[in-house]
């Protein structure tokens, strides 16, 4: 069963997924999309892309998404790790990818990824998640629905109460 | 007061449901208790020495008569039938069943109270000035600002997994009543020139085991701008704020290996970038907010109230009530009632189901059916009529809580420490108790006048022992309880960190070294000073030589 649960117009299904994560020691494949780390990225990236490569890159938190900014044209996806599920900085990351850099492609919660935080992934920015728990694409849908409102605006397109308030969409 | 409107209440009941799938998630296996415990801490409970503590939010320390009810038979109920009110303006349930949570949520969410990100590393209840609305000198009433955080903090998907806690603190007035330069954002609210509205804001403050006073990095942040300039903190710290040790991991630590300067740079700089219109809340929600909070009916009545003159005069403790317990209103013929949770030889902050019904029933009665917490672990009626003070007294009197005592020797903040608390080194509450019977004599206490004790129980500085004019941390020597005290301090605007004294003192001799501070302040003071400015003035020599004569 593949591992990849993509967020299609919203909707949670699982996915084929079309790259190999190639770590630093491995042997680049001869064909078919990658993900590459960063600095395997940054010395071989160049050329797989002009080789029509479709090439991904994982970033790990400390590495700062707007040193992709000049390649983000050209990246089939993005992955976002995290070494631990407490570490909150790729929430950060995922939104300014989102709000600041433009990108609307894939970007991918890699790593210990858990459902419990998957809302708010979802709500910075991230469509794509190699779960590290049993979370099916039932269970993903479940917990982003649990609320009904946001207090706050973040990188999806959920309104805020205070502007359904404005609307006067209040019953209190 | 702000009410819950239909979408607050919506968000309760969604979170409600949520934490009881994530607590049956965890009790059929589902999660790892390493998986969970972020999520039980967020929902407020911590596990204890004996027991789950709950902790539950009072945002800007604010609760209506219904409230401080519920939260009185929810003790009553599901505890044992006592609350404690902390620094940072909560209240605690310390001998809670994690069964049970769900049911006293539940209860709690009836009357719009919640546990929500009381704990764990998240934007935590923000605390305002306990005098909001009450107070001449306020620029504006914080409440407003702080309850359209609380909003934007609640359930906030970029900052719920910071590096560490984090406490924000809005004063109103160019006297400090929140502590807030020992807060990881303190905010002044200040009004320009051109009569604009706006914050100064300090970032970096903190106690703890690394104590810091925060730094000023904006002199004037317009006020509608808040929430996007929080932003630009909150991501700044959350991207670059520690993660490989948890001591360093608060934003105090950036602050100072950044240097405040550098910080703000990036602030600014990461402010600018944001789409502040899309983050700031819309003038139309803070004139919704503002509205809830606009001023009870107040009467119009007469600045002196004959009834009460006389009362001071045929009454000493009433006398002594009004002086030390009871301060000027924005209203004339109204008052500020603190109510000491202080008497001595109780806990300090611990209010009986009892006590918080009758205090309830005051505040309705006599008090526009509102109370505070003060971070002095006190509690206020603010809006009390002159001429209800007699009977407002006699309320507080018959159940144990007219100690005429805020400010003076007795009226101490003391952590739970190690009777209840799992980090803890060393007691105090005992220690506490103790110092108050020794200084519970109200001519001796005026005599000494303001003394601001602070007791924490370990390094974590629940207890504010650093900003005390005396503060005492508890530590541990191969098992006996010792205790290192320091000189000085404060956490208002006369903001210092307190000097230590030399080494720690036995647990039995603490009183004493106390009494022989006092002595000796008492010998250097020239008239009408108080205790921490002597001090600063003397220096530490003659109180250093008191406390190890008497000592050894």
């Amino acid at each position: 069963m593949p591992k990849l649960i993509k967020l299609i117009d919203g909707r949670p299904a699982w996915a084929e997924d079309p790259f190999l994560a190639v770590a630093d020691e491995d042997a680049m494949p001869g064909q078919g999309g990658v993900i590459l780390s960063l600095t395997r990225f940054q010395a071989e990236g160049e050329g797989l892309l002009a080789a029509g490569r479709a090439v991904g890159v994982r970033l790990e938190p400390s590495e700062a998404v707007e040193g992709l900014a000049y390649d983000l044209p050209r990246l089939a996806m993005v992955a976002l790790a995290f070494p631990k599920f407490r570490d909150g900085r790729q929430y950060s990351q995922a939104t300014l990818l989102r709000e600041r850099l433009g990108y609307t492609g894939e970007i991918r919660a890699v790593g210990d990824v858990l459902r419990e935080q998957a809302n708010y992934m979802v709500r910075c920015g991230f469509d794509a998640f190699e779960f590290n728990d049993n979370t099916g694409p039932e269970e993903l849908a479940y917990v982003t629905h649990r609320f009904r409102h946001v207090y706050q605006r973040a990188a999806d397109d959920k309104t805020p109460i205070f502007v359904e308030r404005m609307k006067g969409g209040a019953d209190a | 007061m702000y009410r819950y409107d239909a979408f607050d209440a919506e968000m309760l009941q969604d979170r409600t449901a949520e934490f009881t799938d994530q607590v049956r998630r965890r009790v059929a296996g589902d999660m790892t208790e390493d998986q969970f415990k972020p999520l039980r801490l967020m929902n407020g409970l911590y596990m204890q020495l004996h027991a789950y503590m709950l902790r539950v939010a009072i945002p800007y320390g604010t609760l209506s008569g219904a409230q401080l009810r519920r939260l009185g038979h929810v003790a009553r109920t599901w505890d044992r039938g006592f609350g404690h009110f902390t620094t940072r303006t909560n209240i605690q349930l310390n001998w809670i069943k994690l069964k049970d949570a769900p049911a006293i949520l539940e209860s709690m969410a009836e009357v719009g109270l919640h546990a929500i990100q009381t704990s764990g590393n998240c934007i935590r209840n923000i605390t305002a000035d306990p005098y909001a609305g009450a107070n001449a000198e306020e620029v504006d009433d914080p409440r407003v600002w702080v309850e359209a955080m609380r909003q934007w903090s609640t359930f906030h998907p970029e900052f719920s997994y910071l590096p560490r806690k984090f406490k924000i603190a809005i004063g109103a007035a160019p006297n400090d009543r929140t502590a807030a330069r020992i807060y990881d954002i303190g905010m002044k609210m200040r009004r320009a020139r051109d009569g604009k509205l706006g914050f100064e804001v300090m970032v970096g403050g903190g106690l703890g085991r690394t104590p810091y006073l925060g730094p000023t990095i904006r002199e004037f942040l317009p006020a509608e701008h808040l929430l996007s300039y929080m932003t630009a903190i909150m991501r700044v710290y959350n991207r670059h704020g520690r993660r490989d040790n948890i001591h360093k991991a608060r934003i105090k630590i950036l602050v100072a290996s950044l240097g405040a300067e550098e910080f703000a740079r990036q602030v600014e700089t990461e402010w600018e970038a944001l789409d502040k219109a899309a983050i700031d809340v819309p003038e139309a929600e803070i004139a919704r907010i503002r509205a809830s909070f606009a001023s009870p009916a107040f009467k119009t009545l007469p600045a002196i109230n004959d009834a009460v003159e006389a009362l001071k005069a045929a009454s000493r403790p009433f006398a002594q009530f009004v002086k030390h317990n009871v301060l000027a209103h924005k209203v004339p013929g109204y008052v500020i009632v603190n109510v000491s949770l202080k008497a001595p030889g109780e806990v300090p902050g611990d209010c009986t189901s009892d006590q918080m019904d009758a205090i309830a029933d005051l505040a309705e009665r006599y008090g526009f059916d509102e109370t505070r917490v003060h971070f002095d672990q006190n509690l206020i009626l603010p809006h009390v009529a002159l001429e209800d003070l007699p009977a407002v007294y006699e309320g507080l009197r018959a159940i144990g809580l007219a100690t005429p005592n805020i400010g003076l020797t007795s009226d101490i903040i003391a952590c739970p420490g190690l009777d209840y608390c799992a980090l803890a080194n060393a007691r105090a509450i005992p220690v506490a108790q103790e110092i108050a019977t020794r200084f519970a004599d109200m001519e001796v206490a005026e005599d000494i006048g303001e003394l601001r004790i602070k007791i924490s129980g370990c390094i974590n500085a629940c207890g504010h022992h650093h900003v005390g004019h005396i503060g005492i941390l508890g530590v541990d020597k191969k098992g006996e309880e010792f205790y290192q005290v320091s000189l000085g301090g404060s956490g208002l605007e006369d903001a210092r960190l307190g000097d230590i004294i030399g080494p720690a003192i036995a647990g039995p001799k603490v009183t004493d070294a106390i009494e022989a501070l006092i002595n000796t302040y008492k010998k250097e003071r020239t008239t009408g000073e108080r205790f921490v400015d002597t001090y600063r003035r003397v220096g530490l020599a003659p109180f250093k030589a008191a406390v190890y004569a008497e000592a050894h």
